[in-house]
């Protein structure tokens, strides 16, 4: 199985036998079938959209082989490295934040990406990971030294990313962040009563954003009375679970994926369900799962605080994402503009995603400690 | 312990090192804080787990009970016969006059549409009878919804289907279709696109054909039949066009039940396409439209006078001098200029002899005579369209003596046949009807005359055909009975003598009349056949006799070669008790050309 021998001393041969080679295997794994369902739905959008039949098969097929760099070369890194990287990464991208509203460009109603050198960027993406290793770092660095005021500066990073995002606007985004950021805290000993207060804030923020934005009100009305507006994808989606049975129409067979507008991304999953089938959507359940609570198991078996939060922040990253992509494709919550980990078309949220489990294969990795020693 | 148990499920290896150095790392506040963070980090993970599972079991729920199957099917089936919600309506023997058929109606989601141009240009090759501009406009819409086209035909929506345009829908309805098209179709009516009816039978009968779809109860059966309706508007349309008149209506009843068999008003609309046509079309003649009906009134004159017992048969008026009233003159058409008898009024229409009659009467009976028949309010019918009669403000002398010969008072056809029907029938009002009715469900009736009365009108209409005006009604071996009438109509400026309303009555067989029948015709030009006349005795009634000759072999009637030919005998045949009078008056009649 490998090349490396036990007592090889080389940085590739400690990675090899230090890395959570399962989790590797798993995120590979889910690279793969996204490969395959680009390839099954992507054409048809592409044709409907006016560009080559393989436009998003080709590109997608430049991001995976860099996201697996990326993954592979964020791995090898110490937890001093990645918290290092990640900070810098989040000073970076939140200057991109800034800019996207000013200078970025819009599609369909909401200001996202940002043209560096010819590459379309989607700078949030990349504020979910690094965010979730710096707040880890601001926590821990609180409980261990009472005096540093980790929790508020967490806390006010926390609210000037939430700001930028709802200036773009993007809810599902601003959901990921909260919802990583409050585990986080929840972990990092917050009081109960700030349990309930922030909760209820939480709450009072999604009336808000149901009262003040339109199209945050427009798809929570349709969810919870599908009678009212357009509930097409939704419906749309819902029709190809029950077209694809348990053992799917059959590669290449589908018909959704010429109607559904998103078939390559938010909606990939519904592709599955009607080409594969039921058997291969519980296959891809199972592998986010089994990556997620992995993840959580690893951050139980942390002694140091920082990298029981980071890895949990990223854990909770990934599988928030996962869950509300399918969530939404199952028709359990509100349509959300969310990408399905490692499987939607997307360089940006590849790339970012990379980033983020290498930090959580980095952080993981037997021995890995030692390296922090510094 | 549940966290070890944790643990073994996933076996990461580092915990089991943890595990060999217990806490080594863990002291203090930075232990106390890890060992919380675990115990709330085992809250997150089970609530994680818990998504995740419900995940699987929303997927497996949908996929494996949503039974696409059977829900594809329904779809396309979309309803089956069952459901429909509207009862069809036959004629008397089961003909189909409307039905409803489930078809496909197009319509758009605009904020679905990828290509608007595209869209627009497969449809309308698909369709090519759309209107491209309203098209581009609907499919450009900001709304979500937006009808293209209502019933679609099968090979339609096959080729809509076809297309595969997302955003473009099909939505399963029932139409509303008339198999018989125009044949009946101002009594039947039609519905708008929702299946509401909105006029006729439809619009009459709305809530009842509801129900009956509903409790299953089957059509709903008119009295009409498509035999004789097909008869009546095919040689009405005929003479519609050989006098070039505006217009006609027609119907035929059975005088002895009170059923309609058929009613035409020409022109006419096809129901399937009801808005197809002019507003004119659509207008119901025979029922809605109310008309100085002229000298056919003489019927009900005479029948009045001869019932009260003003005067007999043998009694007669001097009809030498028109009369002159205030600034009018009453003056005969077909003049004589001599003493007539009773008989000879009736059968020369004599508008003089009519209108002394009357004045014999007095204004007081002739009102209430005509209110009897119904003359005087809008008649109880079975359809929407019924039209208010225009009964003068004053009745005066001249209004009496005008009314005695049909101008003055405007009723519809429909009024006229119903009061004409019990002039003949022995004496019963029976309100027309357009269900069918059973033997013994016939209403009763008023009756309005003696019967002996109507014994003399039907020897008198029966003079008409064989020596009156009305000859050209004549069927051999039908024994037709009728008046004809021509009115001048009415205009702002006074009546018109180039525009008339003309018109014959007629029942056969005369010695029990088993069918009431009456054309009208609006405005008809005379011909060279005619010698120019347009009078009814030229148009309207060879049009009766034309439908008669028709339908009589239709409904098992053979033509009688016993009955005699010639008038007096006939009269003796049909008025044995009177045959002396009617003879003296015959043999006056036979010595005038």
């Amino acid at each position: 199985m490998s090349g490396f021998d036990r007592a090889d001393r080389s940085v590739l041969a400690r990675w090899w036998w230090t890395v959570d080679r399962w989790t590797l295997a798993a995120l590979m794994l889910l690279a793969a079938v996204g490969a395959i369902l680009i390839m099954a739905a992507s054409p048809s959008v592409a044709e409907r959209i006016g560009v080559a039949p393989f436009h998003f098969i080709e590109r997608q097929f430049v991001f995976l082989p860099l996201s697996l760099g990326v993954l592979l070369i964020t791995s090898l890194a110490s937890p001093v490295t990645v918290r290092r990287v990640a900070l810098a990464c989040l000073a970076i991208v939140l200057g991109l934040l800034v800019l996207t509203p000013l200078v970025g460009t819009e599609i369909k109603g909401a200001t996202r990406w940002i043209a560096i050198g010819g590459l379309s960027i989607q700078a949030s993406e990349f504020v979910k990971p690094c965010f979730a290793v710096t707040a880890a770092w601001l926590f821990a660095s609180q409980r261990g030294n009472p005096s540093f005021p980790g929790n508020l500066l967490s806390a006010g990073l926390y609210l000037a990313i939430v700001a930028l995002l709802v200036l773009q606007p993007d809810v599902g985004m601003v959901a990921t962040v909260t919802a990583v950021w409050g585990t986080q805290f929840f972990l990092a000993g917050l009081r109960m009563v700030w349990v309930a207060l922030l909760a209820t804030i939480a709450v009072a923020g999604l009336i808000a954003g149901y009262y003040t934005m339109s199209h945050v009100q427009d798809r929570i009305d349709q969810f919870l009375d599908p009678t009212t507006g357009d509930t097409y994808q939704a419906d749309t989606a819902i029709m190809a679970f029950e077209q694809g049975g348990l053992f799917g129409r059959g590669p290449g067979q589908g018909v959704v994926k010429d109607i559904l507008p998103d078939a390559h991304a938010d909606y990939i999953f519904a592709v599955a369900a009607e080409e594969f089938g039921l058997i291969a959507c519980l296959g891809i359940i199972a592998l986010f799962a089994f990556v997620t609570l992995r993840g959580f198991v690893f951050a139980y078996a942390e002694k140091r605080l920082f990298a029981l939060l980071a890895v949990t922040g990223l854990s909770v990253q990934f599988g928030i994402q996962a869950i509300i992509n399918m969530a939404v494709n199952l028709r359990l919550m509100p349509a959300k503009g969310m990408t399905l980990p490692f499987i939607s078309y997307g360089g940006s949220s590849l790339i970012a995603l990379a980033l983020g489990m290498g930090f959580l294969l980095a952080l993981t990795r037997r021995n890995a400690e030692q390296g922090a020693g510094a | 312990m549940k966290q070890l148990d944790l643990q073994h499920a996933f076996a990461p290896r580092s915990p089991l090192r943890i595990q060999a150095r217990p806490d080594l790392w863990l002291e203090g506040d930075t232990k106390r804080a890890v060992e919380q963070g675990r115990r709330r980090l085992v809250v997150a993970a089970a609530a994680f787990a818990f998504a995740f599972l419900v995940l699987a079991l929303r997927a497996s729920e949908i996929a494996v009970g949503g039974s696409p199957g059977d829900d594809t099917a329904a779809r396309s089936a979309g309803v089956n016969a069952a459901s429909f919600e509207r009862a069809d309506i036959v004629d008397r023997n089961g003909v189909l006059l409307a039905s409803t058929l489930p078809t496909a109606s197009l319509y758009a989601n605009p904020a679905r549409i990828l290509d608007v141009d595209e869209a627009v240009a497969a449809l309308m090759g698909a369709l090519p009878g759309l209107d491209q501009d309203e098209v581009l406009r609907k499919l450009s819409g900001k709304g979500t919804f937006a009808w293209i086209k209502r019933g679609l035909s099968p090979a339609q929506e096959s080729a809509v289907h076809a297309l595969g345009l997302p955003g473009i829908q099909f939505q399963r309805e029932q139409r509303r279709v008339y198999p018989q098209g125009a044949l009946a179709a101002h009594i039947v009516g039609f519905t708008d696109v929702d299946n509401q009816g909105l006029a006729g039978i439809e619009k009459a009968f709305d809530d009842e054909l509801r129900r009956l779809a509903i409790e299953g109860e089957g059509p709903l059966t008119l009295s009409l039949d498509v035999r004789l309706q097909q008869v009546l508007r095919d040689e009405l349309a005929k003479s519609v066009a050989e006098f070039r008149a505006i217009g006609g209506t027609g119907m035929i009843v059975d005088p002895k039940t009170g059923e309609i068999l058929a009613i035409a008003s020409l022109p006419d609309f096809d129901p399937n396409h009801p808005m197809a046509g002019p507003d004119e079309a659509r207008f119901n003649r025979a029922t809605l439209g109310v008309y100085e009906m002229g000298s056919i009134f003489k019927v009900f004159t005479t029948a009045m006078a001869l019932d009260g017992g003003k005067v007999g048969l043998v009694d007669g008026y001097d009809a030498s001098e028109p009369i002159r009233v205030a600034r009018y003159t009453i003056s005969d058409s077909h003049a004589k200029s001599r003493w007539l008898s009773i008989p000879e009024i009736f059968i020369y229409s004599s508008n003089i002899g009519a209108a002394k009659m009357a004045m014999d009467v007095g204004a007081e009976g002739q009102k209430s005579f005509l209110k009897k028949l119904g003359f005087f309010r809008p008649p109880a019918f079975d359809l929407p369209e019924v039209g208010e009669p225009i009964v003068p403000a004053t009745w005066g002398d001249l209004t009496t003596m005008t009314v005695a010969f049909g101008h003055g008072l405007a009723i519809s056809p429909l009024q006229t046949v119903t009061a004409f029907a019990a002039m003949v029938n022995g004496g019963t009002l029976r309100t027309l009807t357009l269900l069918r009715r059973d033997a013994d469900a016939v209403a009763p009736g008023t009756a309005v005359i003696k019967s002996t009365t109507s014994d003399a009108m039907r020897a008198l209409l029966r003079l008409v055909v064989m020596a009156g005006t009305g000859k050209s009604a004549n069927v051999p071996g039908y024994a037709v009975g009728g008046k004809t009438g021509t009115a001048e109509k009415a205009s702002a400026a006074g009546y018109r003598k180039d525009a008339l309303l003309s018109s014959f009555i007629g029942a056969f067989p005369m010695d029990d009349p088993r069918y009431v029948v009456l054309v009208t015709l609006d405005e008809p030009k005379g011909t060279k056949a005619t010698y120019g006349y347009a009078t009814g005795g030229w148009t309207a009634a060879p049009t009766v006799a034309r439908i008669i000759d028709r339908i009589g072999p239709l409904v098992g009637m053979a033509p009688r070669a016993s009955d005699p030919t010639d008038p007096t005998e006939a009269a003796e045949a049909l008025l044995p008790g009177d045959h002396a009078v009617v003879g003296s008056t015959l043999a006056s009649l036979s010595a005038v050309p």
